[in-house]
């Protein structure tokens, strides 16, 4: 095993991993602040990639032009989806249960949207101008692309640690996690803070959907892919905890990177397994600070 | 004649605070007996401890002359332990006579069969209503526990840990959120159980005069630590306890 | 609260076998009793899922698995040893769901809530991955075909009186599970399972013993639908098989122990008339559980209770 390849697993999986990161992270954050288990998530990842395809389609803008649009598009989608259905839900006895029904429906829903709109060929997103090639880096050959994806997600990850660690807002959603009577008490408006925290779980998510979408081609089978790999991410790292994320991203990611050179047949059995053994033998994540087991 | 529960030398603390400091009594079979004390004192944590949800941090808890530190509160009910709660936990949705009966079928080592209709348990059936006789409330029996009062609900807390015929209840805080009348009733009540069903009782309470009405010993709590220990005129008339109690509201 | 509904388990049981008797008779097309054996097949499979589910709290995503494991038992033994092995192929995928949902049951009940919904999902689809890829031993994607049952059991109105009659043993004696000192206790670990460790029970042991039982169940419903179908698929062992399953059960009404059967001959009717005449089956099961869930909670039997008591109880006091 010669060290370019080393590297350049290194970095497929560090790219994958900021994906990763950016999907889990909004379904981990949603999770953490508001209890709320959206088993959905993936579907507006895969809206985000639809909305970018469809913007440079119809108005021929530029990849970060829909990138952006992407996010947006899927923000709000996430708003009309938590404001018009989910709200409903809060607060009934094994809410859980009814949570996990009711965001399972809106996959059904959405991804036959997805079809009826847009069928179901493969459409595909050229990567931006620019990035299409590689750079030589230390006389190792990398795709520009993804090198990119590692760089914004640098960016996204200090933005995040900033707006929750220093802002209002980011500590309030910090401290009062998992008990929204908690929140109400302390005077925060809880059907407002639910609704943003959805929107940008769910913006985060279409952002990754449009950065991935030059990767992998753009179909209505992407959502569910990337459910699991969040729930595995969000398992590693631990529900609830944003930082976790981030760790079981980049371990998810990099062990998905190898495996699928080393043993490519069975590589995302190679993902099951890690999240099977951390649900045994670590339920809470491999990084959370105690035990928060219930009965 | 044996205690039949002995605390020794518990300790127990969170993080910084100290919940239970070198608590040590025995208490003797037949006893009705009362712990009370300010609010904070520990006498809830205390109860966690004997029946098994909370590890203490030293000292030893023996059970009709059987350790049981360290036991989960499933085997330490299976020995002849029974306990209700400050919030009231029952089954609710399940009929009155069921929440009972479930209690006295697990007794008989009945609640896990799997292929007789449980109304066709005639000794468990009979127990439960017993039971519910006793707590007066067996004219509830067919009605689901959530349409109860609260003071039922809190009797049929009660009931269901009878249901164990258990040679220790513990009662946290029974008369908690009832009027003043539905308090009498149930210190009346609780007497003719403890009579009725040869029980060794310990109760939390607020109220002094269940306390003072018809318990034999009361153990003051106070920050953690037994404060006073002897029958309800020597507590009354001991000025630490006294001192313990000023500003607080005693009913 | 629907232990002692006598009139209503009468009519259940009416139904099922004077009408699921009678189809052959009244001369039923084969076509039709397909549609009945898969009705049969999956009401045993949603009853069987709400043992965990309504009963007893716990929301599985991943009792596919066992359906899967029931279907693939029989699809592997025709295939790799002989078609002759039909019903010992039934007994494999019992036997096989007993030991691993044994063996996965005390893995995944130390947690609960969406921990423990999560951990179902992903282990149903680990085996559904596995299934899949292990091409050369189970077909993959291509699934087993000609799964013909042996002897008598070739005979389309035999296989489905054999059908029928399973069915209805399995589901009494889920009920009388239902009924006893065991269905109350999985009935109390889902109200307050802190106040079943004070009654002397252990919760865990409870809810494997449930989990153990339904999964079996789950498995006899998967086997004998090979033999229904004559044939076999991964997709039996997909999420998405699990998601049905939910969705019968919650459109019946998960409060109720008839329920689930009654929504699966629901779901099953609505889907061959309109699942059949459009690509979009989906986006309307999605909708169809929206609905449930938002305006429906207890389920169409459940909401007919609810109704039933309300009028009644506006009658006696209209008449006071």
């Amino acid at each position: 095993m010669d060290l370019s390849f080393l590297v350049v697993q290194l970095i497929s999986g560090l790219s994958l991993a900021t994906l990763l990161f950016l999907v889990a992270s909004g379904l981990t954050l949603i999770f953490g602040v508001g209890n709320v288990f959206n088993f959905a998530h993936g579907s507006f990842y895969m809206l985000g990639a639809y909305f970018a395809y469809q913007t440079i389609a119809a108005f021929s803008a530029n990849f970060w032009l829909a990138t952006l649009a992407a996010g947006i598009g899927a923000g709000i989608a996430g708003m009309i989806a938590e404001s018009l259905f989910l709200r409903r839900i809060y607060g009934r006895t094994e809410e859980g249960g009814f949570q996990i029904l009711l965001t399972y429906s809106f996959i059904l829903v959405i991804d036959d949207l997805v079809k009826i709109i847009w069928g179901t060929e493969y459409k595909t997103i050229l990567r931006p101008e620019g990035l299409r090639g590689s750079i030589e880096l230390f006389g190792i050959t990398l795709p520009s692309y993804n090198l990119a994806i590692i760089g914004i997600g640098f960016v996204l990850v200090v933005v995040a640690w900033f707006i929750l660690g220093r802002t209002r807002p980011g500590r309030i959603a910090r401290a009062t996690a998992l008990d929204r009577e908690m929140m109400n008490a302390m005077g925060v408006n809880v059907p407002l803070t639910m609704t943003l925290v959805f929107g940008i779980a769910t913006m985060l998510g279409g952002f990754a959907g449009a950065l991935a979408a030059p990767l992998r081609s753009v179909t209505p089978g992407a959502g569910i892919e990337v459910i699991i790999d969040s729930l595995i991410v969000v398992v590693i790292g631990g529900m609830g905890n944003f930082w976790g994320a981030w760790f079981g991203a980049l371990i998810l990611g990099e062990v998905i990177a190898f495996a699928v050179v080393l043993v490519p047949e069975w590589a995302s059995v190679v993902s099951y397994v890690v999240m099977v053994l951390t649900l045994i033998f670590k339920p809470e994540g491999l990084f959370a600070p105690r035990s928060v087991r219930k009965v | 004649m044996e205690p039949v529960l002995v605390l020794d030398k518990l300790d127990k603390s969170f993080g910084g605070l100290t919940v239970t400091y070198d608590v040590s009594f025995s208490v003797m079979p037949g006893e009705i007996s009362a712990i009370i004390g300010p609010n904070g004192a520990g006498k809830t944590t205390l109860f966690n401890q004997i029946t098994g949800n909370l590890l203490p941090d030293k000292g030893r808890i023996l059970f009709k002359n059987e350790q049981i530190t360290g036991l989960s509160p499933q085997e330490i009910v299976a020995r002849g332990m029974g306990r209700s709660f400050q919030i009231t936990s029952i089954f609710p949705e399940e009929s009155v006579l069921e929440n009972v009966r479930i209690s006295c079928l697990s007794r008989r080592k009945e609640a896990l069969n799997p292929f007789r209709n449980v109304a066709r348990f005639k000794e468990a059936t009979d127990q439960a209503y017993f039971v519910l006789e006793s707590l007066g409330l067996a004219k509830h029996a067919e009605r689901p526990a959530f349409e109860l009062a609260h003071g039922d609900q809190k009797l049929l807390d009660i009931g269901i840990a009878l249901g164990l015929e258990p040679q220790l209840l513990l009662l946290d805080e029974p008369t908690a959120g009832m009027s003043p009348d539905e308090r009498q009733l149930t210190r009346d009540l609780i007497k003719r159980l403890w009579e009725e069903f040869n029980l060794t009782l310990i109760f939390i309470e607020h109220d002094m005069d269940i306390v003072f009405g018809i318990a034999q010993i009361v153990r003051v709590l106070q920050l953690g630590r037994l404060l006073a220990e002897g029958p309800p005129e020597e507590i009354r008339n001991n000025p630490e306890v006294i001192t313990a109690y000023l500003g607080e509201e005693v009913r | 609260m629907e232990i002692r509904n006598n009139y209503k388990e009468i009519v259940f049981w009416a139904i099922l076998f004077v009408i699921f008797g009678s189809l052959p008779i009244i001369g039923s097309s084969s076509y039709h009793l397909m549609l009945a054996s898969h009705i049969l097949l999956w009401g045993l499979f949603a009853v069987a899922f709400n043992m965990l589910w309504g009963v007893t709290g716990m929301l599985s995503f991943g009792q596919a698995l066992y359906f899967g494991l029931g279907g693939y038992g029989v699809g592997l033994m025709v295939r790799h040893v002989g078609s002759d092995w039909f019903v010992p192929g039934i007994g494999l995928g019992l036997i096989a769901a007993a030991i691993l949902s044994f063996a996965i049951g005390l893995l995944i009940i130390r947690v609960s809530g969406v921990f423990f919904t999560v951990l179902t999902l992903a282990f149903g689809q680990l085996v559904w991955q596995i299934t899949f890829r292990w091409y050369e031993f189970t077909g993959g994607d291509d699934g087993i075909q000609g799964i013909i049952p042996p002897g008598i059991l070739s005979n389309k109105l035999f296989y489905y009186y054999a059908t029928l009659l399973i069915v209805i043993a399995s589901i009494w004696l889920l009920r009388r599970i239902s009924l006893s000192p065991l269905g109350v206790l999985l009935r109390c670990v889902r109200q307050n399972p802190n106040r079943v460790s004070f009654i002397g029970q252990s919760v865990r042991y409870s809810q494997l013993r449930i989990y153990i039982v339904s999964s079996v169940f789950s498995a006899l419903a998967g086997g004998l639908m090979a033999g229904v179908d004559n044939s076999i698929h991964t997709d039996m062992l997909y999420w998405t098989t699990s998601g049905e399953v939910i969705l019968m059960s919650v459109l019946g009404g998960i409060g109720q122990f008839f329920g689930p059967f009654i929504g699966t001959a629901v779901f099953i009717v609505i889907q061959e008339f309109v699942g059949a005449k459009t690509e979009y089956w989906p986006l309307i099961i999605g909708l169809i559980m929206m609905t449930m869930v938002l305006l429906l909670p207890r389920g169409l039997v459940g909401e007919f209770e609810a109704l039933k008591t309300r009028l009644q109880s506006r009658m006696v006091a209209d008449r006071g």
